[in-house]
C-alpha cells in the first residue's frame, strides 16, 4: 500500500486564478526516493507544501482532491500531527532555522523538545544526526554565523532528527558544495533504503539519475512525464519545454550528427554512462581506422 | 577599476580565521569566478571589496581608495554587491522602486536614474513586473530584482555572491547573458558559485579558494582541470571536464562544443 496517495489534487493560492497545482495524480510507496523536476514556477514548492501539510494548513487558499499519509488525510489533520509524520526542509535555510537558539546543538533539538522527548534520548539523537549529516563541528556555532552550505546541513539535521515517515526536501543543496551535496544525496538514499519515504525537488539531474528511484517532471502545475530516472532525464519533451538537463545528455545530442554517438545507444545522463559511451565510440573507430 | 588585495588577514569576533593572507591583483574589465567548498572564505573576501569587512591585517585597494579610508556608502559608487540571499537586500514596495533605490542614493541626477532603472529592467526581463511587490515574486524572479538593483547602480566593478543559486535552466542562461553584457561594457565582474559548469562556461578566470587561501588562480582551462587540487576544498571539475580527463583527452575542455572538437580529433588521430 502507498505511504503517500495524492488523488485528483488541484490547489490555488489565495487571490490568484491560475492553479499551482493542477488534477495531480500521485502515489508513492514506503522507502521509495522520488525526485520531482520543473522550472522554478512548475509548482515543485507548493506539491512540497502540500505534502507537507503546509497547505492546506498553513497556506489558506483552496485545496481540492484527496491529500493521503499513511491512511489518513491532511483534510481531516491538523498540522502538528502531520508535521510528525511528513517532515520538510525547506528550500532556504533561513526560512526555517528558528531563531530561537543560540547552538546548531540546540536548534536541532528544537523538535524534539517541542515534542516532549526525555533529555537523554534528545541528547543521543541529536549527537547521532551531527555526526550523519558532518556538522558535528559546528555543535556549538551559532547558526546565524554559518555560510549558506551549511546551514542547509542543519535545516536538514532538524528534520532527519524527528525520524519523520516522509522527508520532503526542497531544493535541499541549492548552497552546497558540489562534494557537500553528494554527501547530502548519499545521506538521503541511505534514509530511504531503512525505509524512510523521500520526497526532493531539485535541478541537479546528475545526482537525481544516481540517487533517485523515479523521477516526476512538473509543468504549469500538471505531471509532464513521469517514471524511471534514465528514462524521464532524457526525454525529448523536456528540451522542448525548456527544462534544464544533464551536459553529458547535451553532449551525447551534440554528437551524433557528428557521429561521435552512436545512434541506436540511449543518451547518458551520469558521467559513468557517457564516458561508456564515447569510450565504445572511440573503440569502434579504431579497426576502420587500420589500412 | 582595478582591484588590489595585499595580504589581507581576517578574524572573525568569535576568532574563526576566515581569510589567512590573500593576495590578488583583478584587472580593469576582468571576469573573474571564486570557487571552493563551503566556509573557505569566498563570501568573507568579497565583503572586503564594498568595506562590509575590513581587514585585520594587510589592506584592500579599490582603484586609488584604500577601504579603510572610506564609508561603505562611499565605497558603494565604485562596488556593486548582489547578496546570496536576495531577502537580505529587498525592502520597497514595487520592483521599479527597490531597483531605483540604489542610484538615488548615488545622487544620479533624475535622467540617468530613469534610464539606468530601465536598463536594468530589460537585462533581468523585469519589465512587466515593474510595479509588483519584490515579496510577490518567485524566490527566482526576487534574485532578478536583487540583481537589478545592482546593476542600475552603474558601478565599474559588481560582485555576484551564488547568483545562479536555486535557479533553474532558463534562469540561469538569462544571468550568463547579464553578465556577457557586464563584460562588453567593460565592467570588472567577480562572481561566486558552487556552479562549476556555470563557472566554466562563463569566465575566464578562476579563484579557487580553501581554508582562507588562494589555492589556485589562473584561467578555466589551467584551474578546472587540477582535480587533485580541487578536491581538497571539495570542488569536482566540471562534468565536460571530468569527461574529458576520463577518455584521456590531452587538453583540458570546458564546453560541450570544445570536448566535441577535441574528441573528434583523438577519433581521427
Amino acid at each position: 500500500m502507498p505511504i503517500v496517495k495524492l488523488h485528483q489534487v488541484t490547489y490555488h493560492y489565495p487571490l490568484t486564478q491560475t492553479p499551482a497545482l493542477q488534477a495531480i495524480d500521485l502515489e508513492i510507496e514506503e522507502g521509495e526516493f522520488v525526485a520531482i523536476i520543473g522550472q522554478n514556477g512548475a509548482g515543485k514548492s507548493t506539491l512540497c507544501y502540500t505534502l507537507a501539510g503546509f497547505i492546506p494548513h498553513f497556506y489558506k487558499g483552496e485545496l481540492q482532491g484527496l491529500v493521503e499519509v499513511d491512511g489518513v488525510s491532511a483534510q481531516d489533520s491538523n498540522l502538528s500531527d502531520w508535521v510528525m509524520k511528513v517532515g520538510l526542509v525547506f528550500q532556504n535555510p533561513f526560512n526555517q532555522i528558528s531563531g530561537a537558539k543560540y547552538t546548531v546543538f540546540e536548534e536541532v533539538a528544537f523538535g524534539l523538545e517541542n515534542s516532549g522527548v526525555p533529555r537523554p534520548e534528545i541528547i543521543r539523537r541529536v549527537e547521532e544526526v551531527l555526526q550523519l549529516t558532518g556538522i558535528a563541528d559546528l555543535a556549538d556555532r551559532s547558526p546565524y554565523s554559518l555560510s549558506g552550505g551549511q546551514q542547509q546541513r542543519v535545516a536538514l539535521a532538524s528534520i532527519l532528527v524527528m525520524q519523520p515517515k516522509v522527508l520532503v526536501l526542497d531544493e535541499p543543496t541549492s548552497q552546497m558544495d558540489p562534494i557537500g551535496t553528494r554527501e547530502v544525496f548519499s545521506v538521503i538514499r541511505k534514509m530511504a533504503e531503512q525505509g524512510m519515504t523521500v520526497v526532493m525537488a531539485e535541478h541537479k539531474m546528475e545526482w537525481i539519475a544516481q540517487f533517485a528511484d523515479r523521477v516526476i517532471a512538473l509543468w504549469e502545475g500538471k505531471i509532464l512525464l513521469e517514471g524511471k530516472p534514465h528514462q524521464v532525464l532524457t526525454d525529448e519533451r523536456l528540451l522542448e519545454k525548456g527544462f534544464g538537463v544533464s551536459r553529458y545528455t547535451t553532449t551525447a545530442r551534440l554528437a551524433i550528427p557528428r557521429k561521435l554517438w552512436q545512434p541506436e545507444r540511449p543518451l547518458p545522463v551520469t558521467l559513468e554512462e557517457a564516458v561508456a559511451g564515447f569510450s565504445a565510440r572511440l573503440h569502434s573507430n579504431a579497426p576502420e581506422g587500420q589500412p | 577599476m582595478n582591484i588590489q588585495i595585499e595580504n589581507l588577514t581576517f578574524r572573525y569576533p568569535n576568532g574563526v580565521l576566515a581569510l589567512r593572507g590573500v593576495s590578488l591583483h583583478i584587472a580593469s574589465g576582468e571576469l573573474v569566478a571564486i570557487i571552493g567548498q563551503n566556509g573557505a572564505g569566498k563570501t568573507t573576501l568579497v565583503k572586503h571589496l564594498n568595506g562590509l569587512l575590513l581587514p585585520s591585517q594587510g589592506r584592500v585597494l579599490i582603484g586609488d581608495w584604500d577601504t579603510r579610508q572610506y564609508s561603505v556608502a562611499k565605497l558603494a559608487q565604485r562596488v556593486g554587491y548582489v547578496f546570496q540571499n536576495p531577502d537580505e537586500q529587498l525592502f520597497t514596495k514595487t520592483v521599479a522602486d527597490e531597483i531605483a533605490f540604489g542610484p538615488r542614493n548615488l545622487g544620479y541626477p533624475k535622467e540617468r536614474i530613469e534610464t539606468l532603472v530601465e536598463d536594468a529592467l530589460h537585462l533581468t526581463h523585469l519589465e512587466t513586473m515593474r510595479s509588483m511587490n519584490p515579496y510577490d515574486l518567485s524566490p527566482t524572479w526576487r534574485k532578478m530584482v536583487a540583481v537589478a538593483s545592482i546593476l542600475a547602480m552603474d558601478t565599474p566593478i559588481l560582485v555576484f555572491d551564488e547568483p545562479t543559486t536555486g535557479q533553474d535552466a532558463a534562469s540561469v542562461a538569462r544571468l550568463a547573458s547579464i553578465i556577457a553584457e557586464l563584460r562588453r561594457r567593460g565592467k570588472t565582474v567577480l562572481t561566486i558559485t558552487h556552479d562549476i559548469d556555470f563557472c566554466a562556461e562563463n569566465f575566464e578566470r578562476v579563484i579557487v579558494m580553501g581554508g582562507g587561501q588562494v589555492l589556485l588562480d589562473g584561467t578555466a582551462k589551467d584551474v578546472l582541470g587540477q582535480e587533485e587540487i580541487l578536491a581538497q576544498t571539495y570542488v569536482d571539475p566540471p562534468q565536460i571536464t571530468r569527461l574529458g580527463l576520463r577518455l584521456g583527452l590531452t587538453e583540458v575542455v570546458c564546453t560541450p562544443q570544445e570536448f566535441l572538437d577535441a574528441f573528434e580529433r583523438r577519433c581521427s588521430a
